[in-house]
């Protein structure tokens, strides 16, 4: 992970670890930076290590080691209601005892500003969000999706230079998640906020991100835009997690420069990129995106290595199809076709040759 | 199959509610079953009783039951005029007082009206004893006269059907006796002796399983015997002992024959008798049901002049509901005081340490009530533990000990501990369903600690505190062992007076009235509650 350098960082985490109990590290040595008004998502499996560092972040838990700064200054000893840092919540945590407008005036009533002020501010918060006339309801009365924009007006209305959201589109339908979506990239371009996603929805944290944080094990594991996460994993973890994937495991037998040959372990061998193999013999698991896989000889360049593979399913998607291969000795080997119509559907049971590109396929970590 | 009209029709042709209803009646029908044994179990030791108890309130039969002559002669007497009522009814008492002794119901009046005016209960036992007197000066005349007046055949042949007569000669002991039956004209002839001679035998059969032959009568039957002669004409009688009967008649009317007045008889056996105001009670009480416990419980009291209060130094009730009252409130306001953190903390610790101060919150209950009182009585008492260690720690003189017990503050501190589980647990499971991210979103909103507590999180827990309330306060209102034990004189609840009545001095009636009011104040708070807190937001749990 390249780290730019954090002096001009409007958040940073440097060497941060955090642990529960005393034995076991929950975060292993965090560093991070983000430049201001960056939407950086924090994406992970469960128990990664990604809520805890939003809750460092927020004030809500403490950091055992290492230091959070925000906009230069150490906030490690700040409590969190004097961050400044706007919060949705995953249930939203709307006030119930609270109408709309009062959620949304809450945080100015606790920053002491005048009637006429606060209600000005509230009503273009709500205007934000399109929720102008839902003032007076209570938050029961409204819908998943309404209760989801008024948590988001309610951490904009004080006009925070950073707001972290805590998987906040987690309850809502498909459809409503993915207007959500756009509805939130675009109030943080618009406010030219800074913002801080947690989630483990990895088509979420594509969409929406400037740059992804992928978190396992307490660590980062790759920290790019979502075009390089997707095209160049920087290792196994990352190319399983993010999007579908093909793996197949060997030996790495030569390299030469940015390619090298990997022979599998039925002594078929491939063209891949060096990823994160340095020495020949080494074992290493490649990965191949599922559209990037073509059998069509024509297109690959002459001498490329091809290896032999049998159709066993063909999957109609409508936009795409979805064929299922054994591949030395995988079984669950997936190619991904675009539907057009001159298009080739593969019948099962066809014996066919694949290849690919090297920079499609990458020699990552055995691991 | 048309559908335009008519009830919606089943596959089969039924209409479809009735159908309905049959696949519905077997789940009914099941449900029932089930509730059935609590249903009945409630009905039975529940609102049975508690109707009992609303009905003993105002039921007052036994005066109209014990003196139904009495109090029909009454109704014309006017209590307003401060004269005593005429003859006409002091000869109905006479006859009433004079059967209901001897079914020894006189002295249950007595008590009943002790509770209106005091003296009642003596006047009645001593009347109860005292009228033979009035029976015995004809008694003893007619004896003299002929010594058969003092007999039970002569009577059982001038007075009964001559059948039952024939039926009573063969009767043997261990039979039934033959139902008694007055003579053809024998009513007409002498009718209160009649109905007098008809009481004596009925009783005699019925309540002594003895018969009239051996018996000799009452002599209420003989005072009834000298009003029938002297308003009698027995020249055409040829019945049964004629002769006796004539010359009884011809004594009655010559001169000489001594004869009392009732009301005298009255004032001999006790001079209150001679006071309007005894009648006025048996007046005022002497309909079914009276409004007389409820008045009496709220400190009042019926005069001839209507409703009114009592005498200042009688009136006790108005101040131990007003100490009830005040007391509960106490105790409820110092439960929730003490029960708002630990509920906090019990919600808010990790599940470990949660369990184990959860054990400590139950613990008390796992004590018997009577040890967790007895411990305060050891605790607080002037040469008790607190005493002593503030003795010994110098911070009070052993002169002046704190007066901690067999007061209110010893009542109130009791009940508090007693009661504190009840306000821990519900306002524990409203607690324990507020997420902690309200807090944080407050927090992460700019609120303070307290800001975030007192602005989101408290209103959140209201409901548990309303239902911990209610539960306390009503549980508080009408609780009796502790008061009884730790009150003292001014630590005692209306309950402890209600105890009084039911166990002590008897007054069922005014007990019932208590408990109604009782009732209804915590029906009535329970109304109030709702129409300014709302029902709704009381919750125990979820």
């Amino acid at each position: 992970m390249a780290e730019q350098g954090t002096d001009s960082a409007f958040v940073a985490f440097e060497r941060v670890q955090k642990s529960y109990d005393g034995e076991t590290l929950v975060v292993k040595d965090l560093n991070l930076s983000m430049p201001k008004g960056e939407f950086l998502t924090m994406l992970g499996p469960s128990g990664s290590g990604k809520t805890t560092c939003l809750m460092m972040l927020a004030g809500f838990e403490t950091a055992t080691h290492g230091e959070i700064r925000l906009d230069g200054v150490s906030i490690n000893n700040i409590p969190p209601h004097k961050r400044g840092i706007g919060m949705v919540f995953q249930n939203y945590a709307l006030f119930p005892h609270m109408t709309v407008a009062e959620n949304l005036s809450f945080p100015l009533e606790v920053r002491k500003i005048g009637k006429s002020d606060r209600e000005a501010k509230v009503k273009r918060a709500l205007d934000m969000v399109q929720m102008g006339a839902f003032g007076g309801r209570r938050p029961a009365q409204l819908s998943g999706g309404q209760q989801q924009r008024i948590a988001l007006a309610r951490a904009l209305v004080f006009e925070p230079e950073l707001v972290l959201m805590d998987e906040p589109l987690g309850a809502l339908d498909k459809q409503l998640r993915e207007h959500m979506q756009f509805e939130i990239t675009r109030l943080a371009h618009e406010l030219g906020i800074t913002v801080v996603y947690v989630t483990h929805d990895q088509t979420e944290a594509l969409t929406m991100s400037d740059r992804v944080a992928v978190f396992n094990d307490g660590r980062i594991q790759q920290l790019d835009p979502p075009d390089v996460l997707y095209e160049k994993p920087a290792n196994s973890f990352v190319a399983q997690f993010i999007g579908e994937n093909n793996t197949l495991e060997g030996v790495v037998t030569r390299i030469e420069g940015e390619t090298c040959v990997v022979r599998l372990d039925d002594g078929e061998e491939l063209d891949a990129t060096p990823v994160n193999v340095t020495t020949v013999g080494e074992r290493t698991r490649v990965s191949i995106r599922p559209e990037r896989v073509e059998f069509n000889r024509d297109r690959l360049k002459p001498g490329a290595h091809t290896l032999k593979a049998e159709v066993l399913e063909f999957i109609y998607m409508g936009d795409i199809f979805r064929t299922r291969l054994k591949v030395a000795g995988n079984e669950d080997f997936v190619i991904k076709t675009r539907n057009a119509p001159d298009q080739v559907r593969l019948e099962p049971g066809t014996e066919i040759e694949i290849g690919w590109l090297p920079q499609d396929c990458r020699a990552l970590d055995a691991s | 199959m048309s559908t335009a009209s008519g009830p919606v029709l089943a596959a089969d042709g039924t209409p479809l509610k009735r159908s309905l209803a049959r696949a519905l009646r077997v789940q009914k029908i099941r449900a029932l079953l089930l509730i059935a044994p609590l249903l009945l179990f409630v009905l039975v030791s529940f609102v049975a009783p508690i109707a009992d108890m609303l009905f003993r309130s105002v039921e007052n039969q036994i005066v109209a039951e014990t003196l139904p002559r009495t109090t029909k002669a009454l109704r014309s007497w006017d209590p307003e005029a401060q004269e005593l009522p005429d003859e006409a009814v002091f000869e109905a008492a006479y006859y009433d007082i004079f059967i209901a002794a001897e079914r020894k119901q006189h002295t249950r009046l007595g008590s009943r009206l002790n509770y209106e005016q005091t003296g009642m209960s003596s006047l009645f036992r001593k009347s109860g004893r005292g009228l033979d007197d009035i029976g015995e000066v004809y008694q003893d005349q007619f004896k003299d006269l002929d010594r058969n007046w003092d007999e039970p055949e002569p009577w059982v042949e001038l007075m009964g059907a001559p059948s039952w007569v024939a039926a009573l000669q063969d009767w043997e002991k261990g039979q039934p006796l033959p139902p008694f039956a007055l003579r053809d004209g024998v009513a007409d002839l002498l009718p209160l002796t009649a109905r007098e001679y008809a009481l004596f035998a009925r009783f005699t059969q019925q309540e002594d399983g003895k018969s009239p032959l051996k018996e000799e009568p009452w002599t209420a039957v003989h005072t009834a015997l000298y009003t029938d002669l002297a308003a009698a004409d027995l020249s055409g009688y040829d019945g049964p002992r004629a002769e006796m009967l004539r010359a009884a008649d011809a004594a009655v009317d010559a001169p000489g024959f001594e004869t009392v007045r009732f009301r005298d008889g009255f004032a001999e056996i006790d001079e209150d008798w001679l006071s309007p105001d005894v009648w006025r009670t048996i007046q005022i009480y002497s309909p079914a049901y009276t409004s007389g416990y409820f008045l009496n419980a709220v400190d009042m009291q019926k005069t001839p002049e209507g409703v009114g209060l009592r005498d200042e130094r009688e009136r006790i009730y108005g101040l131990l509901f007003k100490r009830t009252m005040f007391m509960s409130l106490m105790i409820t306001f110092s439960c929730i005081l003490l029960a708002y953190p630990v509920a906090y903390l019990l919600a808010n610790l990790p599940m470990r340490s949660a369990n184990l101060l959860m054990i400590l919150v139950l613990l008390p209950f796992w004590t018997s009530l009577l040890v967790r009182t007895s411990a305060w009585k050891v605790m607080l008492q002037q040469q008790g533990v607190i005493n002593d260690t503030l003795v010994w720690l110098g911070l009070v003189d052993d002169a002046a000990r704190l007066v901690m017990i067999n007061n209110q503050l010893g009542t109130i501190i009791a009940m508090t501990h007693i009661l504190l589980p009840f306000m821990i647990l519900p306002m524990y499971s409203v607690m324990s369903t507020i997420p902690p991210s309200y807090v944080r979103a407050a927090k992460s909103l700019g609120a303070s600690n307290w800001t975030a507590f007192w602005r989101v999180y408290f209103p959140q827990s209201v409901p548990g505190i309303g239902a911990g309330s209610i539960l306390v306060f009503i549980l508080a209102i009408g609780y009796y062992i502790t008061p009884e034990i730790v009150g003292g004189t001014t630590g005692t609840f209306i309950s402890n007076r209600i105890a009084y009545h039911i166990s002590s001095s008897l007054n069922w009636g005014l007990a019932a009235a208590l408990g109604t009011i009782l009732l209804g104040v915590v029906l009535v708070l329970y109304w109030a509650y709702d129409r300014i807190v709302g029902i709704d937001n009381v919750k125990l749990g979820g």
